[in-house]
């Protein structure tokens, strides 16, 4: 029995990475400033279903939204051996809640067609809400399995899974089809493989062909190079709204029910204090006084 | 469907026992319902957990709305999304927090998702409100802020949900301050009707495992946390001898758990747990603003730092400019001394 995955993938700013730098002074955000990563869970992810696809056959199609930088997270993830990559890219999914990105996200997962699971990280690191994964498990009306750390069995329709908490562990046996949400402690990502890195290096999106023309000067043209990469399973998917069937009012900005009423650049306010001498005195006084206000004791 | 403004609390219970976070809630909704002259009710899942009411309402639910069926005795997903969707559907409620535990960040979404209503997740504080918005030059009155960080904590946002209902937020544990209950409360139990579809079974919980904690950092009214300022694990046995001598638990900032110092349920910050001592001693962190929103509201800060400019000082109450090899040692002989 082989088993059809689609894992949803999410390039992402790495805000582990916000220095000084990267705060304007108006209290804002430069994205920019960041570097664009893969979504590290979104990696455990990957790695989950190319398992399931090493052991048991089947297929690992990966879909990403996002803009069309994205196309270098799907490019990973064919290094990383998914079979197939798909971009979702429009402007009309510009300024997406969770809402609004689970929809999109459903349609285009109905469009690819059957699957027996739907692989996603537990949560995105530029706004840690944990939402995409079941809000798009509900809008595909499948159970959803979150905080999933390894699948036990997979066999007779039925996967058993064990999902992971701080303060304990659940085991849970599920129908398929059913989505997973992956914990970072699951697995180790495998890397890149440097055969892949090769067979792969080519692919790309369609609005990528100007700058690997100038690179590729054999191409001669942009119709030659659609035609090589397209006969090479070198083209990466991309979709737009055109290519799903979906109600446009329930896309972007103006499908998401949350607004940002604003954002606030966390200042520091001076709380009023005391500097006690690092001295046996200066101790002696701070205890004496925190023993005095019942602070201590 | 009626035009209330209600305010909802999911009450999480676990074999019986309701999560703290349930009652926190209940104890920030009422302060919401009181501002939009609505109702706090609760709504209460689980098997046999009648009894479970009445602390609701103790913690302030004017209604509790009961769905005590044998499917409902473990959480799952489906069946307790089947339930609760039907009630948001039947009462329209203004606003629904649920507590950001794993059930709840499991929970949450997929009932925004089922009713299609705007969801905020982990916030650490809630607010009444109006929005404008400017592409549609309307003013909203009354609103639910819904404020988290964001950005790896790195600002604040304030999220709003200006049209659906309910306005629904998911809110971090331990932010909220909870109120005694108060057992004079007088407040109704209405026993809701279960009907779960076939599609709704297709999850079973084959085993599970819970451990009981064994850091009660949330509670404690002592707080003494060390960070990478600490050279080595053994010189953490300082911070440790200090939390001992002083009878408080143990913190740590996120660098202290990464160097292996201590593990990870100590740690305090956006990432570990929120706290809110008497007192909370700070020996070599210098005060990331992922760890100050873990602390900052604690009663009185001592702040320990060889660099005069660590951001710590900032929210510290007492400075102690110092090399902290030289000041614990000081602090335990001291209080040794008292103690005397
Ligand atoms: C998404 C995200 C979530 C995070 N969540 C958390 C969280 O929940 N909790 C958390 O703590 N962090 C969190 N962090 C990490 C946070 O940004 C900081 O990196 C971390 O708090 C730093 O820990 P620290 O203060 O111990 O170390 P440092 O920043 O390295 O500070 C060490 C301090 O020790 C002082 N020092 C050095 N030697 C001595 C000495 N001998 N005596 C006295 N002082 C000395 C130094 O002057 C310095 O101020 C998070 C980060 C991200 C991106």
């Amino acid at each position: 029995m082989s088993y059809n995955s689609i894992v949803l993938v999410k390039q992402v700013p790495d805000t582990r990475a916000v220095t000084g730098e990267v705060m304007t002074a108006e209290g804002t955000m430069n994205r920019a400033a960041l570097p664009a990563i893969f979504n590290p869970e979104d990696l455990n992810a990957l790695e989950m279903a190319l398992q399931v696809r090493d052991q048991h056959g089947g297929t690992v199609t990966v879909l990403s939204m996002g803009p069309l930088q994205a196309a270098e997270v799907l490019r990973e993830s064919l290094y990383r051996g998914a079979d197939r990559v798909i971009l979702l890219s429009d402007r009309k999914f510009a300024g997406a809640d969770t809402q609004a990105t689970s929809y999109s996200l459903a349609k285009a997962i109905q469009k690819i067609g059957a699957f027996d699971m739907v692989f996603c990280g537990r949560q995105a690191i530029d706004g840690d809400t944990a939402q995409v994964g079941p809000q798009t498990a509900e809008k595909l009306g499948v159970p959803q399995i979150t905080y999933a750390e390894s699948i036990v069995s997979l066999a007779d329709g039925e996967v058993v899974v064990q999902r992971a908490f701080d303060l304990g562990t659940e085991l849970v046996k599920c129908k398929l089809p059913c989505l997973l949400t992956v914990t970072g402690s699951a697995n180790q990502p495998r890397p890149p493989s440097a055969r892949k890195r090769i067979e792969y290096k080519l692919a790309a999106i369609p609005t990528e062909y100007p700058k690997l023309l100038e690179k590729h000067t054999e191409f001669g043209s942009a119709e030659a190079l659609d035609q090589y990469l397209a006969e090479h399973h070198l083209k990466i998917e991309q979709w737009t709204t055109a290519n799903l069937d979906v109600d446009e009012s329930q896309l972007g900005l103006a499908g998401s029910p949350t607004q940002v009423y604003k954002v606030n650049y966390v200042v520091l306010e001076s709380t009023e204090s005391k500097d006690i001498a690092p001295t046996p005195e200066g101790i002696r006084a701070l205890i004496e006084e925190l023993i005095k206000e019942y602070i201590v004791g | 469907m009626t035009n209330n403004r209600n305010v909802w609390v999911f009450i999480e219970q676990d074999e019986g026992r309701i999560n703290d976070v349930s009652l926190e809630l209940l104890s920030k909704a009422a302060e919401l319902a009181q501002t939009l002259a609505g109702q706090v009710w609760a709504v209460l899942c689980g098997s046999e957990v009648a009894d479970l009411a009445e602390t609701a309402i103790q913690h302030g639910a004017a209604r509790v709305l009961l769905a005590d069926h044998p499917e409902l005795a473990l959480y799952r997903t489906l069946p307790y999304t089947r339930v609760i969707a039907d009630l948001i559907r039947a009462h329209n409620p203004y606003a629904f927090l649920i507590g950001a535990t794993p059930v709840g960040r499991d929970l949450a979404p997929r009932l925004a998702s089922a009713v299609k209503c705007g969801l905020t997740a982990d916030c650490t504080d809630l607010q009444i409100g109006d929005y404008t918005s400017k592409k549609e030059s309307v003013t909203y009155k009354d609103l639910l802020y819904q404020i988290r960080p964001a950005f790896g904590g790195n600002v604040i946002a304030t999220i709003v949900n200006p049209k659906t209902r309910p306005q629904m937020a998911t809110v971090r544990e331990g932010v909220m301050r909870r109120r005694e209950p108060d057992a004079g409360r007088k407040g109704e139990v209405e026993p809701v009707s279960v009907s779960l579809h076939p599609e709704d079974l297709a999850l079973q919980v084959l085993s599970r495992e819970v451990r009981e904690p064994t850091v009660h950092l949330k509670d404690a009214p002592v707080i003494v946390a060390g960070g990478a300022g600490v050279d080595s694990a053994e010189e953490f046995q300082l911070v440790r001898d200090l939390a001992n001598a002083l009878g408080g638990e143990l913190g740590a900032s996120r660098a202290a758990v990464d160097a292996g110092y201590i593990s990870r349920e100590h740690q305090v910050g956006q990432t570990g747990t929120t706290v809110r001592p008497r007192l909370y001693i700070a020996a070599g962190i210098s005060g990331a603003i992922q760890h100050r929103a873990g602390m900052d509201q604690s009663n009185k800060i001592i702040a320990i730092n060889t660099d005069p400019n660590a951001p710590i000082f900032q929210v510290a109450h007492y400075k102690i400019v110092g090399d902290l090899g030289e000041v614990l040692p000081l602090l335990i002989k001291a209080l040794r001394e008292k103690a005397k």
